[in-house]
């Protein structure tokens, strides 16, 4: 298909040399998106095809053999080629929006039944997987304090593993710490949880308790802190170090008083997300600090509860009671972690360094 | 401390996804004074030091503690640890072996991969090439809120929700490919292909939020540079934003893996927990590393305990492994990726 055959566009001023080549009309990929739905609709209603994923797939499908067909005969190849990989990148878009909007909207709807001031403020003290009530308080008492102790022990650790590798580190060393970072990241989150009962709990013998599940959270948190912070600390101007050296203040000062307060929003921002991640974390949970139905307070002693604890031994009843109480802890925990990613995006929205 | 005037090469090692496409880190100041260096310098210097080598130690300590728990376990064990595909660590004899589990593992996570990394792509171009400034802005950030949704509300939404849907679609794959073995099932049901479909879900978001930050960092003048050529948008993607994307893009997708290996509840809800290792992918069967560790091992006692310790351990290596894959493909593509402009 050459690009150059039509001969003439009439309208004075547009395109009189044809550089463009013939294209489609703009409604032509509606009217052909608007024809592979109807068509997979046709299919769904007179053939014994029943699954709504199949016939969303079917019309994607449809859309982006009929849209490089027709493309490919008016405008040639590399326009198709074009017209093809945009109506992939869109469909993608598309079919991956409609489960991740299903999975909020099924927590949204199925969490509200339960989701009331007597669910925040009861324990499941004495509730069955078959009764109804029984609540969270004692779940999201155990997630507050398990977090907390997490971020006690690896913001300071993290920060200053950063700090040796934007400042200090050269050489070996800070490669290989570097490298290893990466391979925190990478950690499969159960492997901290079995780490810390090989550990603390069997090896030491201390036992469930709410501390051990933050130390296996701290093992989650150090990759995120230290990377997070590395990048803030990165983009602090140079010129900024070199006037704190030229007015003879020492190195550590100029980093404590110049180049981590100048960073400080990001690294907020940064521990931010890192707290919102660990607080989602079932798998070291599990592990380290049991559960429980009842409420303790203290993080030392004794098994303790949490929120993703919470929602997997409650999701794995069968009985509708127990997963009414699931839902309801999902939407608990997911609307806490949203507002702890809306507070780190302020931070890092007003005090944007660059 | 001196200041070696070579150092500067120590920074084109890749930090991370954000600088491993940084095209020239800034040299950093390593210039103290050769004069002196005062005792509050040393001290904090060596207080960053011993954090940084606190978390060799950390290291250390995982892969030790976790062979020393291991060790007995295997060593009472009557199985071949990588052959036996059952799991009975706490009868007499214990027998176990980690063949099934790990097999679930590679599985679900290779279907994950296979439909979430194309898609995130997808969506990661869509935000920052197709969608309209304002739009992709506020889609940037839904997918990373998205990101940060826990496992565990994956995995209950996949249980509830997506499995029961799943049957439909699977009976289809089973009549359209089922002369394909992989696509035969006698039933279908609580597979590994919805457990790939639930892990390909929760990866999508942190693959695609990823991804979306290197696109971001394509310099504009690439990309202009491509259109001012004559390019069509698709061409301007594949020879600006694609290349200089790519190592993001991997060691994005390598962070995925990693998740969808370890994930451990949503799988535990998803797959029924059966020991075995079946060609047939829409068969409710299988189990995975990570989701046996979580359902095995309330009821495990101490050789048991240990066997899942030791099985964590294959589980360790393997991310280790990929990791170390992915690292040395990002080193490779970055001397080829001429992105050093």
């Amino acid at each position: 298909m050459s690009t150059a055959t039509v001969p003439e566009p009439a309208v004075a001023g547009e395109d009189r040399l044809n550089l463009r080549g013939a294209a489609l009309p703009r409604w032509a990929p509606l009217a052909l998106a608007a024809g592979s739905v109807a068509l997979s609709l046709l299919i769904y209603f007179v053939t014994p095809v029943d699954s709504e994923i199949q016939i969303v797939l079917m019309a994607a499908v449809l859309f982006l053999i009929s849209m490089t067909v027709v493309s490919t005969v008016v405008e040639g190849s590399r326009r198709a080629r074009d017209r093809f990989a945009t109506t992939l990148v869109y469909t993608a878009f598309l079919l991956a929006v409609i489960p991740l909007v299903a999975v909020l909207v099924s927590v949204i709807s199925k969490g509200a039944k339960r989701f009331d001031a007597d669910f925040f403020t009861h324990s499941m003290n004495g509730i069955g997987a078959r009764d109804a009530g029984g609540g969270i308080y004692h779940a999201i008492i155990g997630t507050v304090e398990q977090v907390l102790l997490a971020s006690l022990m690896a913001v300071p650790f993290g920060l200053l593993v950063a700090i040796y590798l934007v400042e200090y580190g050269r050489g070996r060393i800070s490669r290989v710490i570097s490298f290893f970072v990466d391979v925190l990241t990478g950690l499969p989150s159960i492997i901290a949880g079995l780490f810390v009962l090989a550990f603390w709990v069997l090896a030491l013998g201390f036992g469930f308790s709410g501390f051990a599940g933050s130390l296996a959270l701290v093992v989650l948190m150090i990759p995120t802190v230290v990377r997070s912070s590395e990048e803030m600390l990165k983009l602090v101007p140079n010129e900024l170090r070199e006037a704190g050296y030229a007015l003879g203040v020492p190195q550590w000062r100029t980093i404590l008083r110049v180049v981590v307060p100048t960073a400080l929003p990001g690294i907020v921002t940064g521990v931010m997300l890192a707290v919102a991640r660990v607080a989602g974390e079932t798998a070291p949970v599990l592990l380290t600090v049991f559960g429980t139905n009842l409420i303790n307070s203290n993080p030392f002693s004794g098994e303790q509860s949490s929120l993703p604890l919470y929602i997997y031994s409650q999701a794995g009843q069968p009985q509708q009671f127990a997963i009414d109480r699931a839902w309801a802890a999902a939407l608990a925990l997911i609307i806490i972690i949203m507002l702890l990613n809306l507070i780190a995006r302020l931070f890092a929205g007003r005090n944007r360094l660059k | 401390m001196t200041t070696e005037p070579d150092s500067s090469a120590d920074d084109a090692e890749p930090r991370g996804v954000a600088s491993a496409t940084d095209p020239a880190p800034a040299p950093l100041a390593t210039t103290t004074s050769k004069a002196r260096v005062g005792i509050a310098d040393l001290i904090f210097k060596n207080l960053t030091r011993t954090a940084g080598i606190g978390l060799l130690v950390l290291i250390a300590a995982i892969a030790a503690f976790l062979v020393l728990r291991a060790t007995d376990a295997l060593s009472a064990n009557t199985g071949n640890f990588f052959g036996t595909q059952e799991w009975f660590p706490n009868q007499t004899p214990p027998k176990f072996g980690v063949a099934a589990t790990l097999f679930g593992t590679v599985v679900t996570a290779f279907i994950a991969m296979v439909l979430a990394v194309p898609v995130s792509v997808g969506i990661a171009l869509f935000i920052t090439v197709y969608a309209p400034r304002q739009l992709a802005s506020v889609l940037g950030y839904i997918v990373d809120l998205l990101a940060a949704v826990p496992s565990v509300v994956y995995g209950l939404w996949g249980l509830i929700v997506l499995a029961p849907h799943m049957k439909g679609t699977q009976l289809w794959l089973n009549d359209v490919l089922g002369w394909i073995p992989l696509f035969d099932a006698d039933s279908v049901g609580r597979s590994f292909f919805v457990a790939g479909v639930v892990l390909a879900i929760m990866i999508l978001p942190i693959v695609a939020a990823l991804s979306r930050e290197v696109f971001l960092q394509v310099p504009n003048a690439h990309r202009e540079a491509a259109l001012a050529l004559g390019a069509t948008r698709w061409e301007m993607i594949r020879t600006a934003v694609l290349p200089y994307g790519r190592p993001g893009v991997i060691s994005a997708s390598m962070l995925g893996l990693g998740r969808a290996m370890g994930e451990t509840i949503a799988v535990a809800l998803v797959l029924p927990a059966s020991f075995k290792i079946s060609a047939h992918w829409l068969e409710p069967a299988g189990n995975t590393i990570a989701a046996n560790v979580a359902n095995g091992w309330g009821e495990a006692n101490d050789i048991g305990r240990g066997a899942l310790i030791a099985s964590g351990l294959v589980l360790f290596v393997v991310t280790m492994v990929v990791n170390i894959i992915a690292r040395a493909i990002i080193a490779r593509r970055r001397d080829f990726s001429g992105s050093s402009a």
